[in-house]
């Protein structure tokens, strides 16, 4: 049984294409496309990392990982964080905020494959 | 063809008369020609209906009986319009100042804008009133019932009831017809006015015309006349003073207080001149409407048998004599003398049963909601017309109960005396400051209750209604209180009797609770604004409208006065506060506006009922209260210098807010450019890159996944092509460096066209359109302007939130301007972002999908390309937005064809 | 035309004007009176009501002509007459004194 990820994404085709990579390589891929009652899927799902968009519906990612670290049972459950505005002050709010890692998109596959790996060790 | 059936003949031309003139009037009104409509001669005449056909017919039965004493009804408001300058001066004012629409409006309006003083006027003035309608009635009855009697072809009776029951028919029709074209009571019924005024003409002739014929044709010159008078019953002068005196006092009284006489000479006048001309003419009118009356009576009571109705002279005497023609111009005066009278009444009753009693029920009933989602303009117009037929139809009720016998000749004096209880309350109200509304609540209540036990109750006769016990011996056994002889006040004539009591104890109870009893602010203010009307005509204020919400009060002024007149309204009110679009800010200033505006429409009282319902209770604002307590003209003027200058400092202050506003706006938006962008091209492009990816490494890949992978990447292509287009076109548009492809077109096509290409032909929803717009000519760039159509429909297509998204497609012209409105039927924009809508990127909610949020900033660029524009209209079913542009000369006539 | 004879010519008018409000506010009682006089006349048998009713309608006629006199004189407070208009103010100062 593969560990599982919660990806939390609005947009449908990077949501495929995420799970797609990640399914091949043998984990268990969980979606959420909002930024309202995330932290309720993230409850629910109990993952072993989540993958964070920041330009959610609804609420932003940053508040998302906010709440996320706010529980303690959470706080150090592995995020990395994914965002289209590619600002310099993005990755200083994602760092505050309590992102592991941080990344730009467009991503390539491998280097999120990398990441995951990484952040949840087998 | 006997004299019945000629009379009814006659009737029926001389009624058609009536209509054709009132149309005729109301045409050329609407024409902007015929200022004759607006001569003071008119207004004189329209005054005229003081003299009903009580007056007509029943002047000559009262000189019959008691010599002069009929010269009281004439000599009364004989004084009050030669007095103008005290009086009937300033109601006029205060009446077009604060757009007062009846009696009972301006006592309200006077009182604090109180209903309850309004109703309680309102009913006062049906019950009033509706005993003179009968009789106006029943004197029509009987003058067919006079010829019907000479007509040797008739046998057999004829039916009172059934000639009342058409004539109240009649009247009705043409009251409903030329009376509620209008909702606004405030505008004139030109119309009307001028049948009034013919009619008024009419019966003077008539009048006039039976006198020469009595004194040179029957009696045989003037001096044979004389001694006619002196041999008769009447021939010595022996009226006593008091009933002389207060007669006079009564007719005077009741001049100004009948809700008839104040719809003539306050709601309908023209103009405050006219005044001038009617304090002489309408003293000359009445005289010569008294000249004969005397000498009538004298050779009546002389040839006609014992036992004739002296009430029917002026009908019998020619009719008897063989004068037809004569008789039925007499006929004509009587009928028009009841006609006009039971017509202005009827209107006057009919505002003031609609807007005091039927709209705030109809407020109370359908709860606050009601301002805003209600139609509220159909509703009052709707009123205005049941209220019409039940005052009419109560007078006929009444005329059928009472079974028209002698009790109702009475009733003009009876009327005349109840009527007269508003006299303190409406003399206090604009003599005295001091009035204040529980005054005039308790003086009104007293007066009326007064008029009720010793006069309105008596006069159906002992035992009627009225216990014969109570009247010998008063209630409860008590002596003094018998009704007729009111604290051991015996002998006197009942109506002296009763209008004294009433009139005092109205008067003192008024003038008491007024002493001891401390007013509201907005009394305070408003009789500061009624007492000092000429001192400044300032509008009254009294709203401090922080709390309202602009955007409410638009949907409300527009159910009220329709679409058009409130954007007008706002617009304007708007563009005087220099601010940009249809939302002023809700000064107390715009606040009074709106609700003189509105009073127009359904009263004083409601208006400001309306309006506190969306600003939040009725409040006065400090300055206003200093305004009231300051008494000298000067300090008046003072603080209206001071007033003016911070008027215009706040409003340099909203500008600079606004201007502050959108600057900060802008700069986020600025900020937030490039965030945007960034955003909108990665997203497609990490997409594009993730699936290329997969596909390059092709390994495990099914042929399915690999044909959907591609054909995601495409649409993602197309994506980032779309929003690189958007950009250079709004960029392009920006810098102006567009060519214009002007041609010719018409909107249905180019609609039609733009249906299509937003996908609203799916089905999904509904679109209303105008069928007149198809065939509108348009010279301009057709492509650029479909592209606007196309990006507001699918705007709708995706924002409407409604469960049965609907679009509304309305077409007008207004100032050379040919106007396309697009309404949907969903939650709209909300007011904060209303005017940022249009900005490069702003996207109405984070949580909605869709563009990058160019559309409407590319619509905006090419709407000012194409000399016009394009705005967000607040305040309509759900999101709106107004295209408009140079209309072609002509295209609205080509439509028509 | 000198500026002072102006001067002097607008207070006149204003003068008049004023007493012409006086007048117009006189008329009503005047009116009253000439009504309720013939009430005097009724000790012993009574006047003849033929000469009640020629006196009533001849006082009757001479208020009309009078009304007529001042109304027409009578400039309204909405006449652009600046000496008028000032004289109105003052008036009303008073009034609103009074109110």
């Amino acid at each position: 049984m593969g560990k599982t990820v919660l990806l939390i994404e609005d947009e449908q085709n990077i949501i495929e294409a995420v799970s797609f990579i990640l399914s091949r390589d043998g984990w268990e891929v969980k979606t959420h496309a909002n930024g309202q009652n995330a932290m309720e899927a993230v409850r629910a799902r109990e993952p072993d990392v989540v993958i964070l968009d920041v330009m959610l519906p609804g609420k932003s990612g940053f508040d998302i990982l906010s709440e996320i670290r706010a529980e303690a049972q959470f706080a150090s459950l592995p995020v990395l964080m994914l965002s289209a505005r590619g600002q310099a002050k993005d990755l200083e709010m994602a760092e505050r905020a309590g992102a592991n890692r941080y990344m730009t998109k467009p991503f390539s596959n491998a280097e999120v494959l990398d990441a995951v790996r990484a952040l949840v060790p087998s | 063809m006997g004299a019945l059936n000629a009379i009814v003949l006659v009737s029926l031309l001389y009624v058609a008369l009536l209509f054709g003139v009132a149309f005729a009037a109301d045409r050329a009104a609407a024409r902007g020609r015929g200022t004759w409509l607006r001569s003071p001669i008119v207004y004189t005449l329209s005054l005229s209906i003081y003299c009903t056909a009580w007056t007509f017919y029943g002047a000559v039965g009262f000189a019959a009986r008691s010599g002069l004493e009929y010269l009281t009804i004439y000599l009364g408001p004989t004084l009050v319009m030669i007095g103008w300058w005290w009086t009937l001066r300033k109601m006029v004012r205060v009446g077009r100042s604060q757009r007062i629409t009846s009696i009972a409006d301006l006592i309200s309006s006077r009182f604090g804008k109180s209903n309850a003083l309004a109703v309680f006027v309102t009913i006062l003035a049906v019950i009033g009133s509706t005993p003179y309608i009968a009789l106006q009635l029943q004197s029509v009855t009987i003058s067919f019932a006079a010829f019907a009697a000479v007509d040797p072809t008739h046998t057999g009776e004829i039916s009172e009831t059934g000639v009342a029951l058409w004539v109240a028919f009649g009247l009705m029709v043409f009251t409903i017809l030329f009376g509620t074209r209008n909702l606004d009571a405030n505008e004139r019924h030109h119309g009307l006015v001028m049948a009034i005024a013919l009619e008024a003409v009419v019966k003077l002739c008539a009048l006039l015309a039976v006198g020469i014929f009595v004194v040179w044709g029957l009696a045989g010159g003037v001096e044979e006349t004389l001694s006619r008078i002196d041999e008769s019953a009447i021939a010595r002068w022996e009226v006593p003073g008091s009933r002389w005196v207060g007669l006079t006092l009564l007719s005077a009284a009741a001049f100004m207080c009948l809700p008839r006489m104040f719809q003539v000479m306050v709601v309908e006048n023209e103009d405050e001149a006219h005044l001038r001309t009617a304090s002489w003419a309408f003293p000359t009118y009445v005289m010569l409407m008294s000249l004969f009356v005397v000498p009538i009576a004298a050779v009546g009571l002389d040839l006609s048998p014992a036992g004739a109705n002296p009430d029917l002279f002026v009908l019998t005497l020619p009719l008897v004599n063989g004068q037809e023609g004569l008789a039925v111009l007499s006929f004509l005066g009587g009928f028009s003398s009841a006609t006009s009278m039971v017509i202005v009444a009827a209107i006057a009753l009919s505002t003031m049963v609609s807007n005091h009693v039927v709209m705030p029920v109809w407020l109370w009933m359908t709860g606050g909601s009601a301002v805003i989602s209600g139609d509220v303009r159909t509703v009052a117009i709707r009123a205005r017309r049941l209220s019409i037929m039940v005052i009419l139809f109560l007078g006929y009720l009444y005329f059928r109960v009472s079974g028209g016998g002698a009790a109702l000749a009475a009733i003009g004096l009876i009327s005349f005396v109840g009527v007269a209880q508003f006299l303190p309350a409406l003399l206090g109200g604009l003599f005295w400051r001091g009035a204040n509304r529980r005054g005039a609540l308790a003086g009104l209540a007293v007066g009326f209750a007064v008029w009720m036990y010793s006069l309105f109750l008596p006069s159906f006769g002992a035992s009627a209604v009225m216990p014969q016990g109570v009247l010998e011996n008063g209630l409860m056994g008590l002596s003094w209180l018998r009704p007729q002889a009111l604290f051991g006040a015996q002998g006197m004539d009942p109506v002296i009797h009763a209008f004294m009591w009433s009139l005092s104890l109205n008067i003192v109870v008024f003038a008491v609770v007024s002493l001891v009893s401390f007013p509201q602010p907005v009394e305070r203010l408003q009789g500061a604004q009624f007492v000092n009307v000429f001192d400044h005509s300032t509008p009254s204020g009294g709203w401090t409208g922080g709390l309202a919400q602009s955007e409410d009060l638009m949907i409300m002024a527009q159910r009220i006065m329709g679409a058009q007149e409130a954007q007008a309204l706002f617009a304007e009110a708007a563009r005087e506060q220099g601010v940009s679009g249809y939302l002023p800010e809700p000064t107390p200033d715009f606040l009074g506006r709106l609700e003189r505006s509105l009073a127009g429409s359904v009263g004083a009282a409601t208006a400001h009922a309306m309006i506190s319902q969306i600003v939040g209770g009725a409040s006065v604002s400090v300055q206003d209260l200093m305004a009231v307590a300051d008494e000298t003209a000067q300090i008046m003027e003072y603080s209206s210098q001071l007033e003016m200058k911070t008027e215009e400092q706040a409003r340099t202050a909203r500008q600079l807010r606004q201007a502050n506003e959108k600057l900060t706006q802008i700069s986020v938006q600025k900020d937030a450019f490039l965030s945007q962008i960034s955003h909108e091209l990665r997203t497609p492009m990490t997409s594009i890159r993730a699936f290329s990816e997969i596909l390059r490494d092709g390994a495990g890949i099914r042929p399915d996944e690999q044909s959907r992978y591609a054909s995601i990447i495409h649409d993602e292509a197309v994506r980032l092509t779309r929003l690189l287009d958007d950009l250079l076109d709004l960029s392009v548009l920006e810098n102006a460096q567009i060519v214009l492809n002007l041609q010719e077109g018409t909107l249905g096509p180019l609609l039609d066209r733009a249906e299509v290409a937003a996908g609203l032909s799916e089905g999904e929803m509904a679109v209303r359109r105008d069928a007149r717009a198809d065939q509108i000519r348009l010279h301009t760039d057709t492509d650029r302007l479909a592209q606007v159509f196309i990006n507001l429909m699918s705007n709708a297509r995706k924002y409407c939130d409604a469960a049965e998204p609907r679009l509304d497609i309305r077409v007008a012209e207004r100032d050379g301007m040919l106007q396309v409105d697009f309404i949907d039927n969903g939650n709209g924009i909300p007011a904060g972002q209303q005017g940022t809508v249009f900005e490069k990127f702003s996207r109405v909610s984070e949580n909605k999908a869709g563009g990058a949020g160019l559309g409407l900033a590319i619509c905006r660029e090419i709407m000012a390309r194409l000399g016009g524009g394009i705005e967000y209209l607040p305040g309509q079913a759900g999101g709106a937005f107004r295209v408009y542009l140079p209309a072609v000369q002509g295209a609205a006539v080509e439509a028509a064809q | 035309m000198s500026p002072e004879r102006g001067h002097v010519f607008l207070a006149r008018r204003a003068y008049f004007q004023r007493r012409l409000m006086d007048a117009a506010r006189l008329l009503p009682v005047l009116g009253a009176g000439m009504f309720v006089l013939p009430l005097l006349w009724k000790s012993g048998e009574g006047a003849r009501t033929v000469v009640v009713m020629f006196y009533i309608f001849l006082s009757w006629s001479a208020l009309i002509g009078l009304g007529w006199i001042v109304s027409r004189r009578l400039s309204g407070p909405e006449t652009a007459d600046p000496a008028g208009a000032k004289g109105d103010a003052d008036e009303q100062v008073r009034v609103s004194r009074e109110g």
